[in-house]
């Protein structure tokens, strides 16, 4: 009789989900949009859609208005977040904070940003770039904290304790250990911010009342309007934006390991 | 070495208040650390001079290290002073205190290289310039941060020093671990500090490595002339490099005394059992100079016991000197059970009269024979025993039923219920039970030592009482145990009504 290896015995087995799923959702969606961008509205071949998306005066300014909001929103969650994952490390009644900070991812974005929105308009506070800012780093200030949280508790105390020995004072110890030590974290946690942060639509139109447009918006509406090329060159924009600035990240961090910050 | 760092011998507390200004550098007064309600040290006093290079010396757990964060800062103790050049320090942070510390995993910046790790110290310190009169007339002095050359020039100076000459540039984790501890030792040394700190530093490096290092830091001291306090639970590595060695146990300080007086005159048994191989028997002190042990009477040099007094001596393996069976030194016969080369002597087991004893000598023996042996009157240590008899104060649950440390024990007592008694139970009539569950209370065994033909161990029950135990079975330090104890066994004392707090005095007695 032929032996039959029994099915489950085979390890390789399991893959197969995960490939098909990215293949499905992954790399198919990846070619159609490739795909898209040559193709003009009738499904011929062209170039058009390149020359309309760099030609159009208002796309570009989108772009560059996502780039900055992107920009100005990192910047504050790392402000704001650092401290607190710092004060989080350091002292054990800081779960009830980090609860704090957690407790709206608990909630549907599009609710979170709806209730904000009503709370603005309550309070009387005229939507714009400051409240998509607002909201924004309220949205994403929980995706700073928690890498930077990570790293922070898993510096060595000893390291703390040698610096004050060689003389450090509580400032100098954050400056020439804490902060240099949890540069991985501060890495991570800018990608974190700052790449959904310049893809993200639905934010700023609601707590803009449509008024400003980021990228992401004009993606969505570009697909909606039919126009299936310009979307996906920018989508393929885009795409290129977040690798760029991952590989930069990337980049940044290994030479962190090698060289020192002062 | 200068000539005033040869250290004192067995130093007592000094309790003058007019001491401030000596040659102690570091000063511990009574000092007690306690952490969750547990005393890592306690109450403890320690005077170190200058350029001295004292070791703390203990098993793990005895609270060395905590003492040695005490003295870098790292830890407040909970009562007690410490004091710098006669300065109190006690609450001086650490980054102000002019001690250095080689930690014992290094503790080096995964982020700086070599060089920069070193000069992380020089980079923060600020130098005295010379003073000037300002227009105003005052006598000014500014500081200011080392130049690049100074740092470089410092740090290529205490490189050169550890062997390290081209590593400047080196990525710290690239290093060997020997390497590692280096840099760890220059960068504490290129600070110049008044005192070294160690603690364990020698515990990751292989035997080899650490014989080196052991030599290069004695030689370092000796070079440098500042005062080394060194944390080890080496007794070897204490004996061998230290000017002082602090023994301590359980939070106390057993003895200070140089190497030594450490290994000949040990203050009790815990420190003999500790330091090195060494015979402990039981014995009794007939008269002055007289003693008698393995049954029989011993002339010895100590004097001021009571008579009869039960007391333990030591005797190291190596103060027997192997006569003939029937030569007049011959003070005791014994015959011989092994002999096992150990290298650079023999390790000889011998029974004599009942009693084993551990002989080393040059010389080989033939299992079986009889040999006479001979001990100086001088090489017999005699030391007062802890305790004769556990002695505990307590009180009736009913009438024939005693309560011992929570347990209720059975006993020939018809005293009524809550009657203050005080309970007496000789150390061989506790019975040690391997599973804690078959004992009527638990406990874990804290020590246990050989004393010839039985085990003397000391079991500190769930409510720290510590009960002394002599079986024949060597039970494992730190192994949690179960004791009985027979009805006949436990002698029942009536007491009178002043016991309150007089426990507590019990208690501290261990």
């Amino acid at each position: 009789m032929k032996k039959i290896k029994p099915f489950f015995l085979s390890k390789k087995v399991f893959g197969y989900p995960y490939v098909l799923f990215m293949l499905i959702f992954v790399i198919m969606p990846l070619v159609l949009i490739l795909v898209n961008a040559f193709l003009d509205t009738d499904g011929y071949l062209t170039l058009e859609n390149f020359k309309t998306f760099f030609t159009e005066k208002s796309s570009l300014v989108v772009l560059g208005n996502s780039l900055l909001v992107g920009l100005i929103t990192t910047v504050i969650c790392l402000l704001i977040g650092y401290p607190v994952a710092y004060i989080l490390s350091k002292y054990s009644s800081g779960k009830i904070l980090v609860l704090l900070f957690i407790l709206p991812m608990w909630v549907n974005f599009l609710i979170r940003t709806l209730a904000t929105k009503a709370v603005f308009v309550a309070m009387g506070v005229e939507l714009g770039m400051g409240t998509v800012i607002f909201g924004m780093v309220y949205n994403y200030l929980p995706f700073m904290i928690l890498p930077l949280h990570t790293v922070i508790s898993s510096i060595d105390k000893s390291y703390i304790e040698a610096a004050e020995d060689l003389g450090a004072d509580k400032s100098n110890v954050f400056l020439k250990t804490i902060l240099p030590l949890s540069v991985s974290g501060i890495i991570s946690g800018i990608t974190m911010v700052f790449i959904p942060t310049i893809s993200t639509y639905a934010i700023s139109q609601l707590l803009s009342n449509g008024t400003i447009f980021l990228f992401g918006d004009s993606i969505q509406m570009k697909f909606e309007q039919g126009l299936y090329g310009v979307g996906s060159i920018m989508s393929i924009v885009m795409l290129i934006f977040v690798l760029i600035s991952n590989f930069l990240m990337n980049k940044f961090s290994n030479n962190m390991q090698r060289r020192t910050i002062w | 070495m200068k000539e005033n760092t040869q250290p004192k011998p067995v130093e007592t507390t000094p309790d003058k208040k007019d001491v401030v200004k000596s040659d102690n550098i570091i000063e511990l007064k009574n000092v007690c650390k306690v952490y969750d309600g547990k005393e890592a040290v306690k109450k403890s006093s320690l005077n170190i001079q200058k350029g001295e290079f004292v070791t703390l010396l203990g098993p793990s757990g005895c609270g060395k290290t905590t003492t040695l964060r005490m003295i870098a800062g790292f830890e407040t103790p909970t009562s007690g002073r410490i004091y710098f050049n006669g300065e109190d320090i006690t609450d001086t942070p650490p980054y102000l205190r002019k001690v250095n510390t080689v930690f014992q995993k290094y503790a080096l910046f995964p982020h700086l290289n070599v060089f920069n790790n070193i000069a992380f110290g020089l980079k923060l310190q600020k130098v005295a310039m010379e003073p000037f009169v300002d227009k105003k007339g005052r006598t000014v002095t500014k500081f200011r941060k080392y130049t690049k050359e100074e740092i470089k020039r410092k740090v290529d100076a205490v490189l050169k020093m550890v062997d390290l000459e081209d590593y400047g540039h080196r990525n710290v984790a690239s290093l060997s671990g020997g390497q590692q501890q280096r840099v760890a030792i220059a960068r504490a040394l290129v600070n110049e500090p008044e005192v070294l700190l160690l603690d364990e530093p020698l515990g990751a490096l292989d035997l080899k490595m650490r014989k080196d290092m052991q030599i290069e830091l004695k030689n370092m001291h000796r070079r440098l002339g500042i005062t080394f306090i060194y944390v080890t639970h080496d007794q070897e590595e204490a004996l061998t490099m230290s000017d002082k060695v602090v023994v301590m146990r359980n939070g106390e300080i057993q003895q200070i005394a140089t190497p030594e007086q450490i290994y000949d005159e040990p203050a009790n048994a815990f420190v003999a059992d500790f330091i090195g191989e060494s015979n402990i028997l039981s014995g009794v002190m007939l008269e002055d100079y007289k003693v008698e042990f393995c049954d029989t009477v011993f002339e010895c040099v100590d004097k001021g016991f009571k008579k009869k007094e039960p007391i333990d001596v030591i005797i190291r393996p190596e103060d027997f000197k192997i006569v003939k069976p029937d030569s007049k030194d011959a003070l005791l016969t014994a015959v011989v059970d092994s002999c096992v080369f150990k290298g650079d002597h023999y390790q000889i087991t011998v029974i004599a009269n009942d009693n084993e004893l551990i002989v080393n000598d040059t010389l080989a023996q033939k299992k079986g024979d009889t040999i006479g042996l001979y001990i100086k009157p001088f090489d017999l240590h005699i030391m007062r025993k802890a305790r004769i008899i556990n002695e505990l104060k307590t009180e009736m649950v009913s009438e024939g039923l005693v309560n011992i440390c929570g347990g209720q024990f059975e006993c020939n007592s018809d005293l009524p219920q809550g009657t203050k008694v005080l309970v007496k139970v000789d150390f061989d009539d506790v019975e040690v039970t391997d599973d804690a569950e078959d004992g009527k209370i638990a406990g874990v065994v804290i020590n246990s030592i050989y004393k010839g033909n039985y085990y003397q161990c000391i079991i500190k029950t769930d409510d720290q009482y510590d009960f002394f135990v002599d079986t024949d079975d060597d039970w494992l330090k730190g192994d949690r145990v179960g004791i009985n104890i027979a009805k006949d066994k436990i002698i029942v004392e009536k007491l009178e009504e002043e016991v309150s707090d007089e426990k507590e005095e019990k208690n501290e007695e261990n």
